[in-house]
């Protein structure tokens, strides 16, 4: 799909040029472009820059190619970005240079707030199905009281997956506290040497910062005031539990030697095989790598299942994630032909073109969305948490101040070169710069 | 060196005679000033301007779009940060190993490669290879081989049974394989550069050494080597200038990890520019460049100062 985009793309711009250089000769008012193509509708060419994570990609082209079919004079150009802090780096400069694609997928919340989206974006409020976008989502990309994005996907959840045959073989309960997570930890290592009780993937170090993002469920459960206060510089991590928790947590399951042997160089992939086949038992991860699971282990895509973060009492709620999600930029000369393709985003249909392209992720956040009656393990041990109500937002999407090095710190925690309370301290420091840089009071 | 008398003992030292006192008086160049003007504009829009320019947003606080003035907190941040200021440390380390192995390595076999050996020019060509292959290539590679658990490297070491270490997960380590990968990939310009050196020293000196009795290992202290000196100087100051600003090596194998330990100056200054921290991107930038400057100019003034008075 990408690639036979790119091949169409140079040909079209060719013709595009050469349009431009015959309205110049011959000096008429209109364009050829509407009449040669025979089509009603004047065709239209809108670029679109995504991450090239596989759920991404899965995601554009199956609704780029669905939407290409009911809308013949439209063509969609995907081209891709590297994710992770590369990729925002290619997004912001892009956009500060004005050369960003007519339409583009990003994250939501903090990251989405460090683009000055009053600046850079056109708000879409004003596109017709905007209302069937969910409240929840709409808070994740509103600043000013304008909201600029159309969701990507669905919803995720961070938390623990595991491998559901080697608890049945042992007899294991899915723990609700951080005591009965460790003690199974101690009855897997018991048991079965050659299992990883815990997964930790350093190959790819954002991974490393599950066992802090994952845990903020637990955090706000137990202080629902904590991220209004964080962001006002009031609480820090280093303050002590609830908030500092997850990195004890880390440090815990690496002193007592439950990480996977290769955790150093192992990758997503590596560690949704592990949990996949009973290499290793508990991966902390996010719901999203779910495709690794369809892609790279079909057969064991039931074996894995999903419970939150366990925290110091029962009960935890998923920590959840928005969805990536589209954007215009101010600069885009087709703002309109891009919202009608949004406006068309945000409709059941498109969802089913979703579920169908990469299978049931997670609930929409779209009105009127559904979902097929039989899911996946991990999706179906996901659902009962937000039909519950027993989620909480992720502390990005509650807050704007995110440190640009909690992956490496919590890498040096999960390695054991650095202590849990010096590690919190350390991304106090770290976070200051950001919140500094978002001129945000009393930092 | 003011006898000039005798005739000049050494190409080194003839090149370095002050010319004769009086010098042809000026003349009115038959060019006008202008033909000056083309260089001039682009050298001062490409490099002049945005480094003065870099200057002034090393003291502001730079988002996407506008720029707040914050004086010095930049390089009081840059300095209080612990990992911030452990690269800097790194990049000394870093500099400093990889261009004393290169003299050292480059000299040695500089001599071994212009001695009379079989297939000379093909093991000349397999010292330089290394350095056509892209850094980037090179250190995708390297991190491949030197993986813990499935790379080449220790499952060699297993075979006869040692325990190889983690070389580029181990964070004592981590800085110093990617070290090791840099000398291997910029040794083979250090030897060209002596054997450039090696090839220019005369014939003379090797036949009256020899006259006196003098061996292998005495041509080389006494001949080679201090002869070697302005290919040292040459060598020297390029592989240090390389060593403290690298950055592509790093970045493919390490990205500066595990945690910090192989952070240098130039791996921290972009990570700071990805997080959208370009007022502290650019107080880094202009802390490498003051760095880079204090340790170059004077140590390229010392090394050419002792190549005059020879």
């Amino acid at each position: 799909m990408t690639f036979r985009n790119r091949r169409m793309a140079f040909p079209a711009m060719l013709a595009v040029s050469a349009i431009g250089l015959a309205a110049c000769s011959s000096g008429g008012e209109e364009g050829p472009a509407a009449s040669a193509s025979g089509d009603t509708a004047e065709p239209v060419e809108l670029s679109m820059l995504i991450d090239n994570g596989e759920l991404t990609i899965g995601i554009a082209e199956a609704l780029v190619a669905a939407y290409e079919e009911a809308n013949p004079n439209v063509t969609i150009d995907i081209e891709q970005r590297p994710g992770g802090t590369e990729g925002d780096n290619v997004v912001k400069t892009r956009l500060q240079t004005g050369d960003m694609s007519d339409i583009f997928i990003y994250n939501a919340g903090s990251l989405f707030q460090a683009l000055a989206p009053g600046q850079t974006l056109t708000p879409l409020d004003d596109i017709e199905n905007y209302d069937a976008v969910s409240d929840t989502f709409k808070a994740g990309v509103t600043v000013d009281g304008a909201a600029y994005g159309v969701p990507a996907g669905t919803a995720m959840g961070g938390g623990v997956m595991y491998n559901i045959p080697l608890y049945e073989e042992l007899g294991l309960e899915v723990p609700t506290t951080w005591d009965e997570f460790m003690s199974n930890n101690a009855a897997i290592a018991e048991a079965k040497p050659d299992v990883a009780p815990v997964v930790q993937t350093y190959g790819e170090t954002w991974t490393s910062q599950l066992f802090v993002l994952a845990d903020f469920g637990n955090v706000i459960a137990a202080d629902p005031e904590w991220a209004d206060k964080y962001t006002a510089n009031e609480v820090k991590y280093a303050d002590g539990p609830p908030a500092i928790n997850g990195f004890q947590h880390l440090q815990d399951v690496a002193d007592a030697g439950y990480l996977n042997e290769d955790f150093p160089t192992a990758g997503v992939p590596d560690g949704m095989r592990m949990v996949a086949l009973g290499e290793g038992a508990h991966y902390p991860m996010l719901t999203f790598a779910f495709t690794e699971l369809q892609n790279n282990t079909p057969d064991n895509v039931n074996d894995v299942g999903l419970f939150a973060m366990p925290g110091d009492s029962g009960e935890s709620p998923l920590t959840s994630w928005l969805s990536s999600s589209f954007y215009i930029p101010a600069s885009s000369e087709h703002a309109d032909a891009a919202k009608d393709f949004l406006s068309w985003v945000a409709t059941p249909e498109a969802c089913d073109v979703q579920t169908e392209a990469v299978g049931a992720q997670g609930p929409y956040f779209v009105d009127g969305c559904t979902l097929p009656d039989e899911v996946p393990q991990m999706i179906a041990d996901m659902l009962p948490y937000f039909d519950a109500g027993n989620t909480a937002p992720a502390l990005e999407f509650l807050s704007p101040v995110k440190g640009p090095a909690l992956e490496n710190i919590m890498v040096e925690v999960g390695s054991g070169i650095r202590g849990a309370e010096d590690a919190a301290a350390y991304y106090d420091e770290d976070v200051k710069k950001q919140a500094q840089q978002l001129g945000l009071e009393g930092w | 060196m003011t006898d000039t008398h005798t005739p000049a003992p050494t190409t080194a030292s003839a090149s370095s005679e002050p010319p004769p006192k009086a010098r042809p008086p000026k003349r009115k160049s038959m060019y006008p000033m202008w033909f000056y003007a083309p260089a001039g504009v682009i050298y001062t829009a490409l490099f002049v301007v945005p480094t003065f320019a870099s200057f002034y947003f090393s003291l502001t606080r730079w988002t996407i779009f506008d720029s707040e003035f914050i004086g010095l907190d930049n390089f009081r941040t840059f300095f209080s940060e612990p990992y911030l200021f452990d690269s800097l440390v790194n990049t000394i380390i870093y500099a400093v190993v990889t261009s004393a192995a290169k003299v050292v390595i480059g000299l040695l076999l500089a001599v071994f490669l212009s001695s009379q050996i079989i297939a000379r020019g093909y093991l000349r060509s397999v010292i330089f290879f290394p350095t056509l292959v892209s850094a980037v290539g090179v250190g995708v590679t390297f991190s491949v081989l030197m993986d813990p658990f499935d790379g080449l490297i220790n499952n060699l070491l297993a075979k006869v049974g040692i325990d190889g270490p983690g070389w580029i997960t181990d964070p004592d380590m981590a800085l110093l394989s990617v070290a090791a990968v840099d000398i291997w990939r910029g040794v083979g310009i250090a030897t060209l550069i002596y054997i450039a050196g090696i090839v220019a020293i005369p014939q003379e000196y090797f036949e009256a050494a020899r006259v006196d009795g003098a061996n292998a290992f005495r041509n080389f202290w006494h001949i080679t080597l201090p002869l070697m000196k302005p290919a040292t100087a040459t060598v020297i100051i390029l592989s240090l200038i390389g060593g403290l600003r690298s950055f592509d090596l790093i970045w493919t194998m390490t990205k500066g990890g595990p945690g910090f330990s192989s952070d240098v100056l130039a791996s921290v200054v972009y990570k700071q520019y990805q997080a959208g921290f370009y007022g502290l991107s650019t107080a880094g930038n202009v802390v490498l460049f003051l760095l880079v400057a204090a340790i170059v100019i004077p140590l390229f003034w010392f090394l050419n100062r002792k190549q005059v008075e020879q």
